[in-house]
């Protein structure tokens, strides 16, 4: 069983624009921060297909992955933690009320 | 090593002392912060020779060095300027959290600037962006601090994820993430175009170029004006590095393609965020205008690509964190002082009561606008002419034109100073001696980084 390249590619890339849409269409903080893990998994993606079929002598792809899960996680952690900062100040999550700083 | 051995050991050393220290401890706690800050202003610059780490990923040589003490140095003034934010009695009790997620942030800008491997350089930029995040959203009380705070992380995820996708693409094209041997394999092909796009977009991020500036007005405002200081100066002038460092190593075949991207950038950021500064009252959202425009200015240095642009761009960074670190202590002063949002109205007739403070404030926005005897002057003369030695002349000149703009909304602060009645001024503010001498280093700086030639042909020598 043998997947063509391209068609890796274009999962990561389809899972990419999905994340910038949700980013910018989203209302509520904690879809914007899934939209966000969304585009960071299509990264993952891409470095270990291309780890896998373009540059299989070294493990550089597989080990950015790696981190970049780990990365994704702490950076969810922090997101969750402020938004749950905000939640106990004005009691939503949603960004229309969140008009505080705008002038 | 030594830089980052030297703030991590002091990254611990604060860290238990927040651990173990009882209530009377925690009163001497600013000052040992301020000592250890001085002190590792000495460590970092004990090292000035060249190496290299890790089988290329990690390198030093002095104009690094003299980089990361130039941050070292803004994070102490800032660090200095706090005290009264810190000793305040929501914050006194967690002012350890400051200084531990304050260094941690410093270690990462650490290696940003050293990084010559993508991951490495992908570790720093993200441990410089996550405790910024808690440090913006850090007075948990007060809801503008955490919306700030949701606004920047969200917008810094998007745009690391980004750049990524942008390194990902580099990554297939050449099978190396070493910036050493990638450049070997760079070749100016469309997927490579588009990774360079995203990877400037990524970065225009973190340094608050025009077409990604939306998070900075919101962010500065609602952030700790402490905070607010270091992200204006700090984090900033460590991504500017960066991206030189990238586009000089890694995507010096496709020149004219990041040419023609920094063109616009500067061009949009310079003037559009001039524009938008006029009609600003809040002052914090001012600055962070202003800030956009001085990273325009900054990236003119990175156009030509060359050593002088580097020379002018640290030495541009030196005196921009004078001056803005000036303003914003001011600020901070003020704002203790009305226990209220400061705006352009609060300052008139400050003149007939903080005469010094209205002094220092004229001399850092002077400095800002670039009038002639004082070092912004000098910084902003040789950004321009590193980018019109390299051949950008329309450019240089609608910088210029726009200089005169920044210098109207500069100086409607001063007219507010020193020309405007009012019947009830800021009273008469006595500073802390941390405050008194983090701005007389600012002024030392304002005064004499401009007519000392030494330090830009100092600077000069280092560059590469």
């Amino acid at each position: 069983m043998n997947i063509p390249v391209e068609y890796m590619l274009i999962l990561s890339a389809v899972l990419f624009f999905i994340g910038v849409f949700g980013f910018l269409t989203r209302r509520n903080l904690v879809s914007l921060l899934i939209s966000t893990e969304l585009m960071l998994n299509a990264v993952d993606i891409n470095f270990a297909v291309f780890n896998a079929y373009c540059h299989p002598s070294h493990l550089e792809g597989y080990i950015f992955s790696i981190f970049g899960i780990g990365v994704a996680a702490a950076e969810t952690a922090v997101a969750i933690a402020i938004i749950i900062n905000v939640y106990r100040n004005i009691h939503s999550i949603h960004i229309k009320r969140l008009t505080n700083l705008k002038h | 090593m030594r830089p980052e051995a030297a703030l991590l050991g002091i990254y611990l050393i604060l860290f238990i002392f927040d651990l173990v220290a009882g209530e009377r401890q925690r009163k001497i706690f600013h000052p040992i912060a301020c000592v250890l800050m001085v002190a590792l202003c000495f460590m970092v610059t004990s090292n000035m020779s060249s190496f290299t780490l890790f089988g290329g990923m990690y390198e030093s040589n002095a104009m690094i060095v003299v980089m990361k003490a130039i941050l070292t140095f803004g994070s102490m003034l800032v660090v200095m300027q706090a005290k009264k934010w810190l000793h305040d009695e929501n914050t006194f009790n967690k002012q350890g959290e400051f200084y531990v997620l304050m260094l941690s942030t410093l270690v990462g800008m650490f290696f940003m600037l050293s990084a010559r491997h993508f991951l490495l350089l992908f570790l720093g930029i993200e441990l410089a962006s996550l405790p910024l995040a808690c440090l913006v959203a850090f007075d948990k009380f007060r809801h503008n601090s955490a919306e700030a705070g949701i606004k920047y992380i969200l917008t810094s995820l998007f745009s690391s994820a980004i750049m990524l996708y942008g390194i990902s693409f580099l990554y297939g094209t050449t099978g190396t993430l070493y910036f050493t041997d990638m450049v070997a394999g760079i070749n100016g092909s469309p997927i490579q175009i588009f990774a360079l796009v995203m990877f400037f977009a990524g970065l225009g991020f973190k340094i608050s170029l025009v077409p990604f500036h939306l998070w900075t007005a919101d962010s500065y405002e609602g952030a700790p004006t402490s905070v607010t200081a270091y992200m204006s100066v700090i984090s900033k002038g460590a991504a500017v590095f960066t991206l030189f460092i990238v586009l000089t190593k890694v995507f010096a075949p496709m020149m004219p393609q990041w040419q023609t991207i920094i063109y616009i950038a500067a061009i949009a950021s310079i003037t559009l965020a001039n524009l938008m500064a006029i009609k600003q009252t809040v002052l914090k959202r001012f600055m962070a205008f202003s800030s956009i425009s001085q990273a325009g200015y900054i990236i003119l240095a990175v156009i030509g690509g060359q050593a002088d642009g580097m020379t002018a761009m640290v030495y541009y960074l030196i005196v921009y964190m004078m001056a803005n670190m000036a303003v914003f202590t001011i600020i901070e002063t003020i704002e203790w002082e009305t226990r209220g949002v400061v705006e352009r109205n609060t300052f008139n007739g400050l003149y007939s009561t903080n005469p010094k403070l209205t002094l220092i404030m004229t001399l850092a926005l002077f400095s800002l606008a670039g009038i002639p005897p004082f070092a912004g002057f000098f910084s902003k003369f040789f950004v321009f002419m590193s980018a019109f030695g390299a051949g950008f002349h329309i450019l240089v000149f609608i910088a210029l034109v726009n200089t005169v703009v920044s210098l109207y909304y500069y100086l409607l602060i001063v007219k507010a100073m020193y020309m405007k009645e009012n019947e009830q001024p800021v009273a008469s503010i006595k500073c802390n001696t941390y405050t008194r001498i983090s701005l007389s280093i600012c002024v030392i700086g304002i005064l004499l980084l401009g007519i000392c030639s030494f330090v830009y042909t100092g600077i000069d020598k280092l560059s590469f």
